[in-house]
């Protein structure tokens, strides 16, 4: 039986109440959300916090709407929200694409969108989704709110811009009219890890491509993107060539390792051909096809 | 810590560790031994029950977590005698065979008719695609999702 060590809870009503319980419970505290990934870490003691501060009862954190011309999305906003979103489905569908994807049904019950943020998993799909919609992270501490852009918030596997005493409160997308969006996504089996995914946004017009973005997830890309396929990409038309030229560079500028999901070269093929598939798609949609 | 949870419509309060994982408090301080408890790392869905009418991986999940609110567990899904329809289903249908996944599955199963009261084979096959069975092969067990689909309040079991 797997039991983690002992640790004291407190529930948390509101943003500035947790932020109160980080703060008297110290350091080793930390917040638990879903708890899909922190509990799993706890009872095999590869986290091992003396405090729990719980999330789960903050209303202001929950919700998805659209303020001005973004859409935020509260962090705890449940991955089964994200799916079944009206909002996210009309401006992008890459969320629901991703979203199915993402573990199983019951799983998306409970993990949220701050705890998937935070978690920071080399392959966890929402940071690859997060990097190519260039959205924004909102970190609240007792100091105040600051942004951070998703693709400067991981530092690095399990490691992002959030500090000790601070919470990631929402997550930000920016609108944009016209855009096609994509998630493609190779997993072992249902509801497992990704092998590779590679998740973009193309917005087409006059005949070119005016901006785009390209995320990556379980191929070791820096902060989850491939910036230079997109500075490729701008200004050209979305021919089959100049997207698997795109893609080309995308795949080239991963890293991946070797492990039980498969070998790094599988891994770097699948990266520029899921690329290209998610490329084809969401400029195909944007040009309204 | 003091907590009070209401399993299948009764309210049960305790004085429990943060620690203990729901699956245990079900289990081992209710003696509610229908909850099965499996794989411990959210993947077989043995361990699945209710909380607040979703599904939900007991086994991920703190006690405390769930102070205040309503659990239901496969005890809770007949009504009286009257088996619910997706019971009915697995016993139509040949749904299971050890049993050992059984209780996890009809939960799941249970809230996917409730949110989708005539799901395709292919929703049906995604909706269970967190719960392993080792021994039907899932085909009984469509089968069964089906049977309840088309029979939701029937009253005779035949088999
Ligand atoms: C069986 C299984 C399969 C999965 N498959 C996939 C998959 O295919 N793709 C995928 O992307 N993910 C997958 N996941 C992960 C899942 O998507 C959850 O998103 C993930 O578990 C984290 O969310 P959580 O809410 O459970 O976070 P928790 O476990 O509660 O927290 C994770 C970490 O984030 C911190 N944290 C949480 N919220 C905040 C906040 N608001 N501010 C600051 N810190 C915070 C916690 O302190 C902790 O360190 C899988 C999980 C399981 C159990
Ligand atoms: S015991 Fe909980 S999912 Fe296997
Ligand atoms: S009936 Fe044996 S595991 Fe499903």
């Amino acid at each position: 039986m797997q039991t983690p060590a002992p640790f004291d809870y407190a529930k948390a009503t509101s943003v500035a109440d947790a932020l109160a319980l980080l703060d008297k419970h110290g350091e080793e505290a930390r917040v638990i959300a879903g708890g899909h990934s922190l509990l799993p870490m706890m009872k095999l003691r590869l986290a091992r916090p003396d405090a729990l501060i719980d999330l789960n009862d903050i209303a202001e954190l929950r919700g998805i709407r659209i303020e001005g011309n973004e859409i935020v999305v509260g962090a705890m906003v449940r991955h089964a929200e994200i799916l079944s979103s009206a909002i996210l489905a009309e401006h992008y569908p890459i969320f629901r694409e991703a979203e199915h994807m993402i573990a199983d049904p019951i799983v998306r019950n409970r993990g949220t969108v701050g705890g998937s943020m935070c978690q920071a998993d080399p392959a966890a799909d929402l940071s690859a989704v997060g990097s190519a919609l260039k959205g924004t992270a909102v970190i609240q501490g007792a100091a105040g709110t600051r942004t951070v852009a998703l693709r400067d918030f991981h530092e690095g596997p399990y490691e992002t811009k959030v500090q000790a005493g601070e919470i990631l409160t929402q997550v930000r997308y920016p609108i944009r009219p016209g855009a096609g969006s994509a998630y493609e996504k190779v997993e072992r089996r249902a509801g497992d890890w990704a092998v590779a995914s590679s998740g973009v946004f193309v917005v087409v017009s006059g005949g070119v491509v005016t901006d785009c973005g390209i995320g990556l997830t379980a191929v070791g890309a820096d902060h989850y993107c491939a910036p230079a396929a997109e500075e490729f990409l701008i200004g050209k038309a979305p021919t089959e060539e100049n997207l698997a030229a795109a893609a080309k560079i995308a795949g080239d500028s991963c890293n991946p390792v070797a492990d039980q999901r498969g070998p790094a070269d599988y891994k770097a093929h699948l990266a520029y051909e899921l690329t290209l598939r998610a490329l084809r798609r969401a400029a195909r949609s944007s040009q309204g096809a | 810590m003091q907590v009070t949870i209401t399993v299948n419509g009764v309210e049960h309060s305790r004085d429990i560790e943060p620690r203990m994982l729901l699956v245990h408090f079900i289990r081992d301080e209710l003696l509610l031994r229908g909850t099965h408890w499996g794989c411990d790392t959210s993947n077989c869905g043995a361990c699945t029950l209710w909380v607040d009418n979703e599904p939900v991986k007991s086994c991920t999940m703190l006690a405390v977590m769930a102070d205040g609110k309503a659990i239901r567990t496969v005890e809770g899904l007949a009504n009286g005698a009257e088996l619910d329809p997706i019971q009915k289903g697995f016993m139509e249908c040949h749904g299971l065979q050890c049993g050992f996944c059984t209780p996890g599955m009809m939960m799941t199963c249970r809230a996917l008719l409730d949110g989708n009261p005539h799901p395709t084979e292919a929703e049906i096959r995604e909706g269970i695609s967190g719960n392993i069975c080792r021994c039907t092969g899932y085909k009984n067990i469509v089968a069964a999702v089906q049977w309840a689909a088309e029979n939701p309040a029937t009253s005779e079991v035949t088999a």
